[in-house]
């Protein structure tokens, strides 16, 4: 069925866009929504049902990989596909690149959305999918890169936008922490052992994972962040000589800082140490970053008033600059001695996650996805649900975080605890049991936040119907379409 | 001179290089970063304009 909405660009590929739009915003209910299922069975173990496919330990992978691969990476490929082509001023280099890409990504999805629950697993965490996946990634993302220098090279101006750095970034250092992290060998179609083992294994497994946090989940969308925050502000970036020693320092110091989660480990203790001075270093960089972001607003804060969409820009930085004070002060060696396997962990994981990466998605995919329909930036359905989004989102992030906080300096003061005779004072599962309250708060905290998501669920389902929503206080923009034609029904 | 002492020369040139971009930074012109940064609004008009011509 034809979409008669649909904006056909006369010159870019906004097809390939507005397909992996769609598919962000599907696989944002789908990954979010198991990740509250997971967090209801901390709360309520009986939940864990007799099929092991639904067990915890099977669904956990299954909700990381979701939300960072599919939801992110889907994501990342729909705002760098339309940024290169927007700053580079030509259509995406290849027609069927750009498909294959689309393509070929969602099949690996399924195929992990099958494999996980069914048990098949490498257990390298955020590497699980086994080796047939594997290949058919980095086929994928060899494209992407293909695709993506095949656009720059053929741009317009003579400058490279900075957003499309950071963007290309986070093709080529994942593409190489793929490939490295996958280094496996076969012994049939769905197991396969690692050629290194032991601490090499482990160094190089967190190379990957940290790295997959610095460039994918910060590199990819602080390219997010260079493009549609000026955007949406309507004005350039605060300083674009920051933005340049932001991306060289980021990208120069990240590397080094993954063994920071291998503190007190077997890995050798100076590889330990240097992580850490490296991690606090990266302190510099991430702030500059955020507050090059945030000071683009200076001079006209009080949009924030009137646009919730830039309020999800803005507050998706302030979350970033919580995040990255938090992980130099965690990868402080006598820090993380308490909060290592703790709760508080997973809140700075999703401190990062639903406050920096989900919020600063949603910004970017209210702006992108009217533009993919024919009209103008952020003229989505209806500008209250995506107010209302924002504070559901916002009350979620924090109840999750804070809930988390507590939780973690509860266990990690619990299980250093010891009596005089130097026996523990607290048994494993009396700290679980203290868990209990914080883990209710954490699953509240994750349902405000999927309601949040199937709050923009309908008001996308509605924006591609064409339909405007009439509101008593509707958006400071004006209600003109791309084609210049006024829109019928807005206030 | 062994292998490791290529190792430490290679953090030693990573990070001239690095002053070296803040240096190529700092003393670049103003008015080529103001363009660059306004690389966003650059094709701000091409939808308009087209729409235009083809309608005209």
């Amino acid at each position: 069925m034809a979409n008669p909405h649909i904006a056909k660009h006369p010159e870019y590929d906004y097809d390939t866009v507005r397909l992996f739009c769609i598919a962000t915003i599907i696989w944002g209910v789908v990954g979010m929504a198991v990740g509250v299922w997971i967090a209801a069975q901390m709360v309520w173990p009986v939940l864990n049902t007799p099929w092991e496919w639904f067990h915890f330990g099977r669904l956990r992978p299954l909700h990381t990989n979701a939300v960072i691969f599919a939801f992110g990476g889907s994501a990342l490929m729909a705002t760098s596909y339309y940024v290169v082509q927007r700053t580079c001023q030509v259509p995406l280099y290849s027609k069927f690149l750009s498909r294959f890409t689309f393509w070929g990504w969602q099949t690996v999805i399924v195929l992990a959305a099958i494999t996980l629950p069914l048990g098949l697993t490498t257990t390298h965490e955020y590497a699980e999918l086994e080796w047939p996946i594997d290949i058919l990634i980095a086929l994928v993302w060899v494209a992407y890169a293909a695709n993506y220098i095949g656009t720059i090279a053929k741009r317009k101006p003579n400058h490279i936008y900075v957003a499309n750095w950071f963007f290309l970034a986070f093709i080529l250092a994942v593409a190489i922490l793929h490939i490295f992290n996958s280094i496996q060998f076969p012994v049939h179609l769905w197991k396969s052992y690692y050629v290194p083992s032991g601490a090499i294994d482990a160094m190089i497994q967190w190379w990957y994972g940290h790295n997959a946090v610095g460039f994918y989940l910060t590199a990819g969308f602080l390219g997010m962040m260079y493009y549609f925050v000026p955007k949406q502000a309507d004005r350039p970036i605060y300083s674009y000589r920051l933005s340049i020693v932001h991306f060289w320092a980021l990208i120069a110091i990240y590397m080094w800082a993954g063994a920071h989660h291998l503190h007190f480990s077997a890995l050798p203790d100076w590889a330990q140490n240097l992580s850490m001075v490296f991690s606090l270093i990266l302190l510099f960089p991430s702030w500059g970053g955020m507050i090059n972001g945030i000071m683009t607003l200076s001079g006209a804060w009080d949009k924030l008033r009137t646009d919730p969409i830039l309020k999800f820009l803005i507050v998706s930085l302030s979350f970033y600059g919580l995040a990255t004070f938090e992980g130099p002060m965690l990868s402080i060696k006598t820090v993380n001695a308490m909060s290592h396997a703790t709760d508080w962990t997973v809140g700075h994981v999703h401190s990062g996650a639903l406050g920096w990466v989900a919020m600063i998605t949603f910004g970017a995919m209210y702006h992108l996805i009217p533009i993919m329909y024919g009209r103008k930036q952020g003229q989505m359905y209806s500008i209250a649900l995506i107010n209302l989004h924002f504070w559901l989102a916002t009350i979620g992030t924090v109840l999750y975080i804070a809930s988390m906080w507590v939780n973690g300096l509860m266990q990690g003061l619990m299980w250093r605890a010891v009596n005089e005779d130097g026996t523990l004072t607290y048994t494993f599962i009396e700290s679980l049991e203290a868990s209990m309250p914080g883990y209710i708060v954490r699953t509240i905290g994750g349902a405000l936040f999927l309601a949040g998501m199937l709050v923009m669920a309908w008001n996308v389902w509605c924006t591609t119907r064409g339909r405007w929503r009439e509101e008593e206080n509707p958006t400071t923009l004006d209600p003109v379409l791309d084609s210049g034609v006024v829109a019928p029904a807005r206030g | 001179m062994d292998i490791n002492d290529l190792r430490a020369l290679s953090v030693v040139l990573m990070f001239i290089t690095f002053l070296g971009i803040i240096a190529w930074t700092v003393m670049g012109r103003r008015d080529r970063f103001n363009d660059a940064a306004n690389l966003p609004f650059a094709d701000d008009d091409t939808d308009q304009t087209r729409e235009k011509e083809k309608s005209s």
